[in-house]
């Protein structure tokens, strides 16, 4: 559905269309024209684990800083109180950094997932939850593949929580408070096409350097946030395991063959109890001899 | 012994004063109070109101053991996904009956229509429970946030059609209840329509709790994932629900002996006998299937390991044996073969039920979910309130004795 909506906008973009201008600020409401995915690139050979991340990020959504610091051995994990962790990891080549969040997949499972609407993933790229349509029932959760959003257990009006790109800044014009705040430039912003040119050139450049796997280009069926590191996604704690078609496309069979469930099998059954009508009475006098 | 002249209060004296004095004392308990099962239960539903105050006010973490990696323990994968696979013997036998115009089984339709009602207003019911959010549960009922890509969406609201087509079945009891002759005749002119579209509700929503763990596919253990999930879910739904009426069948027939004609005791084990031939029947193929789908995916190495010999005891255990069970207590006229083998057919849904969605879901994770007592005691509240429910509409509505002769009069 994300890709269609791309495809379609690119189309309009391309076009230059006065329509698709109306048409896209009317639903962004800020009159701000985005024809593609936004996405961040995430480069570990620049990362120094400073958390700068996720302090600012702590600070934009009003919770409480970051206590523990990035150890080697210890995965720290997101949860309602925190929406991107910096891990570190031994590997091949030393000790790397890694930054989780939510990876705001091309067509996310998560939005698929969802009954009402509340995880959305908007044209701009960032997908994101929106309360006061959530109902709480977690199906999000079970979908995600990477395990994103949270839930609060401990609250009576529980929010689920995850990264969600700082979608009003990007409507603002601005970065993401993360992009805007590394001090080493580890976090690009950009569209999803730019960087992954970006992240291709990096690798190109300096191919003793970077290990030449960029992690969300195809994972899932491609996803806004990009990684790139010294060395391969299995020795960073990524999952490797994930399938290259989008996730929705799982269940995608079975909701197409709904609708066709639900004209003909009502037919086959109104003809069966057609055909079998006269067997009734006949029936009603065999069952007493039984 | 109850004849078909059991006496309808209202049908004898329609007037507006008399229906308020019959509801009024229909309310009043019928029936022996301290009985074993009152004893038990009462004080399980009174904690259990208390645990469901507390998980509205501290939130649902406060009696569960629900973790961000198991988002949906034993209150979906039990009461919902599990409840409502027992309750597949509606479906089942309205179309045996109604589709199929086989009248042999008509006698325990409105029991297991009632009970397949009663099972989707309380299990589903239990997903309220599980809502974080339960008072935006409008928003994809009324239709200002349709997702309508979500197998959930499509699940949701099957149940609340089916809900409602499961209560038309069941209305002319209700109408035969109170002595309204005119309602009922025009409630069960609906009731073929109302059959054919649960029926149709039922295949879709009954594959669609197994579509709904479709996009977990790296969080389900192989054995138990795969892509017909759906199917296996539909397919063992006719023996889970079958099973069930089966087993309630024999529970009903002790405890209500004294609405149930002759005719229709001498009925029972004739009809017994004909659902373990299609419980059989059906637990064949889903056991073809299994037995494909594993031979499909190459999984013979996983059999080695702990859950490979978990997996062989649900589908040898708990679904080969009952099934030959089945076979030959159904030759031998065997009733209590058959009824040995409905009770492991029942274990072994369960097992499958809470492999996909519990036991099997993120096996590998360190910390495992386990549910807490407090989520046990909410399930069996539910269990039990909806029994309470049951119990009181049978020993008041005709659903298990004989229909009022007026009313068979309409039918003629
Ligand atoms: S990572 Fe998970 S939460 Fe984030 S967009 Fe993808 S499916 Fe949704
Ligand atoms: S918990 Fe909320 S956001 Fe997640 S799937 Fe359910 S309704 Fe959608």
């Amino acid at each position: 559905m994300g890709l269609d909506r791309r495809g379609f906008m690119k189309t309009l973009g391309v076009a230059g269309t006065t329509l698709a201008l109306g048409k896209t600020a009317f639903a962004a409401g800020k009159g701000k024209e985005s024809i593609e995915f936004y996405g961040i690139l995430y480069d570990s050979t620049r990362c120094v684990g400073c958390q700068t991340c996720e302090n600012s990020c702590a600070e934009k959504h009003g919770l409480p800083a970051p206590t523990e610091v990035p150890e080697a051995g210890v995965i720290r994990k997101t949860d309602e109180s925190r929406r991107t962790v910096v891990n570190l990891f031994k590997t091949t080549k030393g000790e790397v950094y890694v930054k989780n969040q939510c990876m705001h997949c091309n067509e996310p499972a998560c939005a698929a997932a969802c009954l009402t609407q509340a995880m959305y993933k908007t044209k701009e790229g960032p997908v994101i939850w929106r309360g006061n349509k959530c109902m709480g029932c977690r199906y999000c959760m079970v979908s995600c593949p990477f395990d994103v959003p949270k839930f609060e257990f401990h609250s009576a009006n529980p929010k689920i929580t995850k990264c969600d790109m700082c979608y009003d800044r990007i409507l603002e014009g601005k970065k993401p408070a993360c992009a805007e705040n590394c001090p080493a430039e580890a976090i690009t912003f950009g569209t999803r096409r730019e960087l992954i040119q970006e992240a291709r050139k990096r690798i190109a450049a300096q191919p003793d350097v970077y290990s030449d796997l960029i992690y969300g280009e195809r994972e899932a069926g491609g996803t806004g946030e990009v990684y790139v590191a010294q060395v391969p996604p299995v020795e960073l704690g990524f999952k490797t395991n994930l399938q290259n078609e989008s996730y929705p496309a799982l269940s995608k069979g079975f909701l197409y063959a709904v609708p066709s469930v639900f004209v003909l099998l009502p037919v086959l059954l109104l003809g069966i109890h057609e055909t079998t009508k006269t067997n009734k009475n006949h029936q009603n006098e065999g069952d007493e001899n039984e | 012994m109850k004849t078909s002249n059991f006496e309808y209060p209202i049908a004898k004296d329609n007037d507006g004063k008399t229906i308020w004095k019959f509801l009024i004392s229909e309310f009043k308990p019928k029936g022996k109070i301290f009985t074993p099962f009152n004893i038990i239960s009462v004080p399980v539903i009174l904690l259990g109101i208390v645990l469901i105050v507390i998980r509205f006010w501290k939130g649902i973490g406060s009696i569960t053991n629900l973790t961000q990696e198991v988002p949906w323990g034993l209150w979906i994968g039990f009461d919902v996904v599990t409840g409502v696979a027992f309750a597949g013997g509606a479906y089942v036998l309205t179309f045996i009956v109604y589709i199929l115009n086989n009248q042999k089984y008509h006698s325990i339709v409105r029991i297991t229509v009632l009970n397949g009602f009663l099972a989707y207003v309380f299990y589903a019911g239990a997903l309220l429970l599980d809502l974080g959010r339960p008072w935006n549960v409008i928003n994809p009922i009324i239709g200002n946030s349709f997702g309508t890509s979500s197998v959930l969406f499509l699940v949701a609201w099957h149940f609340l059609l089916y809900m409602l087509a499961q209560l038309i079945e069941f209305s002319p009891a209700v109408a035969e209840w109170l002595g309204a002759k005119r309602a009922r005749k025009i409630l069960s002119g609906m009731t073929i329509a109302a059959v054919i579209f649960g029926i149709t509700l039922s295949t879709l929503h009954q594959s669609g709790l197994g579509a709904l763990y479709l996009m977990a596919k790296d969080k389900i253990h192989p054995l138990w994932y795969s892509e017909f999930i759906p199917i296996l879910f539909l397919v063992s739904s006719i023996f889970a629900g079958l099973s069930m009426v089966i087993f309630e069948g024999s529970i009903s027939h002790k405890v209500f002996f004294n609405q149930i004609s002759e005719k229709h005791n001498k009925e029972q084990d004739g009809i017994v006998r004909g659902l373990s031939r299609i419980c059989a029947g059906a637990m064949f193929a889903y056991f073809a299937l299994q037995v494909l789908i594993f031979i499909h995916q190459k999984r013979w190495d996983l059999l080695g390991t702990p859950m490979g010999y978990w997996y062989l005891l649900e589908m040898i255990g708990f679904v080969l044996i009952p099934m030959l069970m089945f076979v030959s207590g159904y030759r031998r006229k065997s009733i209590n073969m058959i009824k040995t083998a409905a009770i492991l057919t029942m274990v072994g849904v369960i097992l499958n039920r809470l492999n996909v969605t519990v036991i099997g879901f993120k096996w590998d994770e360190a910390i495992r979910y386990v549910p807490s007592w407090m989520e046990v005691v909410v399930t069996l509240t539910v269990i039990f309130t909806e029994i309470w429910i049951f119990r009181w509409v049978v020993r008041r509505m005709p659903v298990l004795r004989d229909a009022p002769i007026w009313a068979k009069n309409q039918d003629k």
